[in-house]
């Protein structure tokens, strides 16, 4: 299997798989250097903000990151997965850096007076004598719309404007169980959250981000 | 609402993600399956926070900035240099 290939598998089941890929950045193979920093940058720089780190110092944080990465690889143990040990120190460095700024913001508390996301009107009051919470509207399935579509750049670039909009909890949840693929268990533990929040905090994301796409395909349709 | 009983569009559109996440108890995603299989714009709520995810999923292909990209690289090669 091919370096890059071998870095988008590393999952924290396939133990086998990355500690090669460990080995390899030991070795001081560049293209598995390569394809570890194509992996999960882009995160990283989309969670920046999460911890409270600006826009502006967002690189610096991934550079401090991948750097201290590399000074500690030789301490690196497979009981935890490669990606949750890279994590783990990308927020040390996100919010000592946050923390020299004093912006951190806490994921792990939930603002229940949010809002949910949902366009009220699109339902009949609760009150209504015979259609109560149901649509005003139709919904269209999106079953027209071909994957082509949804998948090219200006829907992605719509999704990710709208992922940037979220508000930084809803964002830090979104990005790495949507974009991310983690579980939420894992995401529990990252984030210090209870399945219960979690789940509400994914919620609130997709019901905006849902909202977002819907605009954008109602536009293009 | 009564367990059996998804009384509106709107408790669907409010448990969807718990229906997606398979936390609904036995009885509410039973409930919640019906209601869907008899409601056109519930059905096509469902499909589109599917195709949210299929979208969301899709971003994790996203490019590093090529400056930074480039630094980086630049700085396991100097980190590889001093380990030898």
């Amino acid at each position: 299997m091919k370096l890059e290939a071998r870095a988008r598998a590393v999952d924290p089941e396939n133990v086998e798989l990355e500690s090669r890929l460990v080995d390899a950045l030991r070795g001081g193979d560049e293209r598995a250097f390569a394809s570890v920093v194509d992996r999960y940058t882009p995160t990283m720089l989309r969670l920046a903000r999460v911890y409270g780190v600006t826009a502006g110092a967002a690189e610096d944080v991934v550079q401090e990151t991948w750097l201290r990465v590399l000074k500690s690889l030789d301490r690196f143990e497979s009981r935890s997965s490669f990606r949750t040990w890279l994590f783990a120190i990308f927020a040390n460095c996100a919010r000592n850096r946050a923390g020299s700024d004093r912006r951190s913001v806490s994921v792990s508390t939930l603002d229940d007076a949010a809002d949910s996301g949902i366009d009220e009107s699109c339902f009949f009051a609760p009150q209504h004598p015979r259609w109560a919470g149901m649509w005003t509207t139709l919904v269209d399935s999106w079953e027209t719309v071909p994957d082509e579509r949804l998948l090219a750049g200006e829907a992605r670039a719509n999704l990710r404007t709208a992922v940037e909009a979220l508000p930084a909890r809803y964002a830090a949840v979104c990005v790495w169980r949507d974009i991310e693929g983690w579980s939420g268990d894992e995401v529990c533990g990252l984030l210090d959250l209870s399945p219960e929040n979690q789940r509400v905090l994914l919620h609130r994301a997709r019901t905006r981000l849902r909202a977002a796409l819907e605009e954008y395909v109602s536009q293009v349709a | 609402m009564s367990p059996l009983q998804l009384s509106s569009c709107r408790d669907v559109v409010d448990l969807v993600t718990e229906y997606l996440e398979g936390g609904l108890p036995p009885d509410e995603r039973l409930a919640f399956e019906r209601h869907v299989a008899i409601c056109p714009p519930c059905r096509g709520y469902l499909s589109q926070m599917r195709r949210v995810q299929q979208v969301a999923g899709s971003l994790s292909d996203d490019d590093v900035p090529e400056r930074l990209r480039a630094s980086l690289l630049e700085a396991f090669h100097d980190w590889k240099t001093t380990q030898r």
